[in-house]
């Protein structure tokens, strides 16, 4: 292993610490898992704790995307606007079972998934799912966080 | 004036009315599609003076066997007094004189109708879709809509 390797390793590492300790999320809130993600966001379950704490209501400000509760097909192009608004690196959670899969909502309305509009990292199912569930998905990003090669600005593309 | 007279009083002067029931004191009047703006018009003024448009929807009673009900809801500031105004159309010719010419109100209800059901408005000043989005294919709330239908992902439009 050459010298050079070892320490893009360990700073991807580094980089990757720092990123999963600092996720400013920007909460795309359509329904009722809304109360749940204010329960886990507030000083209970306090997201704060995993370095999620700052909300950011600019998505040009936020690296974590919580699509909370049902999306409709006519509000479909709003949350693809609000993705394709956020700067690299982007993680995308899919907090209820509405927006996992459509959920009780299988009908002409609602999307059924966000996945079929935008790429999602965690997927948290439950109706709606309590906040053990939340902070538990929220690690397992972190987790996923840590463990991808990160993309840097001056790191050589393949 | 009291109900009884009031109704009686209406269905002389307006003989496009062909029918009147009364269900836990909701008086429904069944009217011809021909007279309904003319019976809408006269209910709308003195003496009955229903002056407000609290609703309008359709029902589907098998549209494909020939029957959707218009359904129209009005009520009376000075009386205290609502009435409820039914007109069958034809499943294969669902066309019907818009009140968009008595009522503003009218005009975004008609446009829901019009969206789920198929209901044609003739005089709608802007009849087009208004919950579902460009490109929907067929009417949702008709009974013959599969409930598991879907439809395919449009692209974002500019």
């Amino acid at each position: 292993m050459s010298g050079l390797g070892f320490l893009a390793t360990r700073f991807d590492a580094a980089l990757g610490w720092a990123r999963k300790f600092s996720l400013f999320h920007y909460p795309f809130i359509t329904a009722c898992c809304g109360m749940e993600y204010m329960s886990t966001a507030c000083a209970h379950f306090d997201i704060d704790r995993f370095g999620a704490g700052l909300t950011r209501f600019s998505p040009r400000q936020a690296d974590l995307l919580l699509v909370v509760g049902t999306v409709s097909h006519k509000l479909a192009p709003v949350m693809k606007t609000v993705y394709d608004q956020m700067l690299e690196p982007r993680w995308v959670i899919a907090f209820g079972v509405c927006a996992v899969s459509g959920g009780i909502y299988q009908n002409y309305a609602a999307v059924q998934g966000i996945d079929r509009i935008i790429p999602v990292d965690i997927y948290i199912p439950g109706c709606p799912p309590r906040p053990e569930m939340v902070l538990d998905g929220l690690m397992k990003l972190q987790d996923k966080i840590q463990s991808q090669p990160q993309d840097w600005r001056w790191k050589k593309k393949t | 004036m009291e109900k009884e007279d009031l109704i009686g009083d209406i269905r002389s002067r307006f003989p496009a009315v062909e029918g009147y029931a009364e269900t836990l004191g909701d008086q429904t009047l069944v009217v011809r599609r021909e007279g309904l703006v003319a019976l809408m018009t006269g209910l709308r003024g003195a003496p009955y003076d229903y002056a407000v448009l609290l609703d309008l929807t359709c029902v589907d009673f098998l549209a494909s066997e020939g029957r959707l009900e218009m359904v129209y809801h009005v009520f009376s500031l000075s009386r205290n007094r609502r009435l409820r105004v039914k007109v069958s159309l034809p499943g294969d010719d669902p066309v019907v004189d818009s009140l968009t010419g008595l009522w503003k109100n009218a005009d975004w209800l008609e446009r829901e109708v019009f969206d789920m059901f198929g209901v044609g408005f003739t005089g709608h000043p802007d009849l087009r879709r208004i919950l579902m989005y460009e490109g929907f294919e067929g009417y949702p709330l008709r009974k013959s809509y599969p409930w598991r239908r879907e439809q395919p992902l449009l692209p974002m439009k500019d």
